[in-house]
């Protein structure tokens, strides 16, 4: 990093393309005010988010990562999101292992509808990540 | 037209990689009759400055095993790389870091601290260093690396003999492969290029359909040697494993640990383990589990990344510490 720079927060947040995603458009359509440090990376469902893409998320950098899908129920392929949690909260365990945060790795639910809801879990992510700063060990 | 010259070296690694080399038993004769073993510290009495000598690219090929731990190893594979034409990693430290790459869990300080001042000892608690006093002596000993790196993290390697340690049909192929100068093409992993399961004796005995209810570790319960482990809920890294280990803990009543490294198109072992198993637990009810069911079922595995992780870390995403090792020493 440069001097005199300052180091911004980068959050990685995978939205699910049928609800999350397009929670994400609502949030934007109603112009919410979200901070500008995350970037979204849309996949069909949330379980297609493999512990792999978010390893290498941190690998290259990534402050915190957000996993987020239709609500539980809601799934458009009936069971992904369900799949999506299990696989989130064992990561969660190995990422505490090796001496990340728990609060580095998240997953939440937004559906289509829910631009508000979007911007108050994304704001409150980069809100966390900005206290804890970037990872020490990545 | 003179032999073919052949040298092997290990780096932190357990010496059962030589054993396996031993274990060729009347094969090793042969082969040895064909090559010329310039350099073998476990076997033969050639020292560093019999390699040095040798003018560069002119041993014909390099069996290195172990992963590199210490600078002094650093140092050893970085010559080796230099006068060899060829050079194969030789087990699964070399190959994706084995058991010593485990230790990327934990910065060096914390792994010293524990083992020369926090445990219990007999002895006295004398820390080694770099460079130490004895009787008016300086003595230097190598220093230890921040991380554990695989071999391919270190230098340029040419072919991969996989295995914990590799068996003999495997380090065979390889050889031959090198006498015959019927070389495949660079990168190549002496194995098979199917995932251990699809080779597995109880492939047949695997349900189309199961749920995992509950995680057992195998000296939990007597195993049933007709069923699939995953399939009775016992952890078996046969999904994301590379075959052609000739199946050797599966047929000894033991689930896969993953020491031929992750199948072809795979890149993180680990990775790709933990999420078949998170798919598979609890499947039956997953609609009606809460986030505490599954955290139940999940706290159940006692060390996940001991588990999932256990050749492979310093060769995946989760475990490659490369970018700190070079910020601290710069090298």
């Amino acid at each position: 990093m440069k001097k005199g720079t300052i180091e911004r927060p980068k959050l990685v947040v995978f939205c699910c393309n049928w609800c999350s995603y397009a929670g994400a458009d609502n949030a934007g359509v109603s112009k919410m005010d979200i901070k500008p440090y995350f970037r979204i990376i849309r996949t069909m469902c949330s379980s297609r988010v493999e512990p792999d893409t978010v390893l290498e998320a941190f690998k290259k950098g990534a402050w915190g990562v957000l996993i987020l899908g239709c609500h539980p129920g809601d799934c458009h392929y009936k069971n992904g999101n369900y799949k999506a949690l299990r696989r989130t909260l064992l990561l969660k365990r190995v990422l505490e292992d090796m001496g990340y945060e728990k609060e580095r790795l998240t997953i939440d639910w937004v559906s289509a509808s829910e631009g508000e809801r979007f911007a108050s879990v994304v704001n409150s992510t980069i809100e966390k990540m900005i206290e804890l700063g970037p990872p020490k060990n990545a | 037209m003179s032999k073919p010259k052949v040298a092997f070296y290990w780096c932190a690694s357990c010496g059962g990689c030589e054993e396996a080399v031993v274990d060729l038993n009347e094969d090793l004769l042969q082969v040895a009759e064909k090559v010329d073993i310039v350099f073998w510290p476990v076997a033969l009495d050639f020292k560093r400055s019999d390699v040095e000598k040798l003018s560069d690219r002119s041993i014909a090929v390099s069996f290195i095993n172990g992963a590199i731990r210490t600078r002094e190893q650093e140092e050893m594979v970085r010559l080796l790389r230099k006068k060899s034409a060829y050079v194969a990693a030789f087990g699964s430290c070399a190959h994706i870091g084995g058991i010593p790459g485990l230790g990327n869990q934990f910065a060096k300080e914390k792994l010293l601290k524990l083992i020369y001042e926090d445990l219990e000892t007999n002895d006295d608690r004398t820390v080694p260093k770099p460079l130490s006093k004895a009787d008016g002596n300086e003595l230097e000993i190598p220093e230890i690396c921040e991380y554990v790196r695989t071999l391919d993290q270190t230098i340029d390697v040419d072919y991969y003999i996989p295995g914990c340690a590799p068996p003999a049909d495997i380090i065979l192929k390889g050889l031959t492969a090198f006498l015959k100068g019927e070389l495949p093409p660079k990168g190549t992993v002496f194995a098979s290029d199917k995932s251990l399961c699809d080779t597995c004796p109880l492939r047949d005995k695997k349900p189309d359909k199961f749920s995992i209810k509950e995680l057992k570790r195998p000296h939990e319960v007597i195993h049933d040697p007709e069923k699939c482990f995953l399939s009775e809920g016992i952890i078996c890294l046969g999904p994301a494993t590379r075959s052609g280990c000739g199946e050797r803990c599966i047929n000894a009543n033991m689930p896969c640990r993953g020491c031929f490294g992750p199948s072809p198109r795979v890149y993180d072992q680990g990775a790709k383990i933990l999420s078949a198993i998170a798919s598979l637990l609890g499947i039956d009810e997953e609609e009606i589990a809460s986030e505490e069911d599954v955290s139940r079922l999940i706290d159940s595995i006692p060390d996940p990344v001991g588990l999932f992780y256990m050749y492979s870390l310093p060769a995946s995403n989760l475990g490659d510490k490369r970018r700190n090792d070079e910020q601290k020493d710069n090298s």
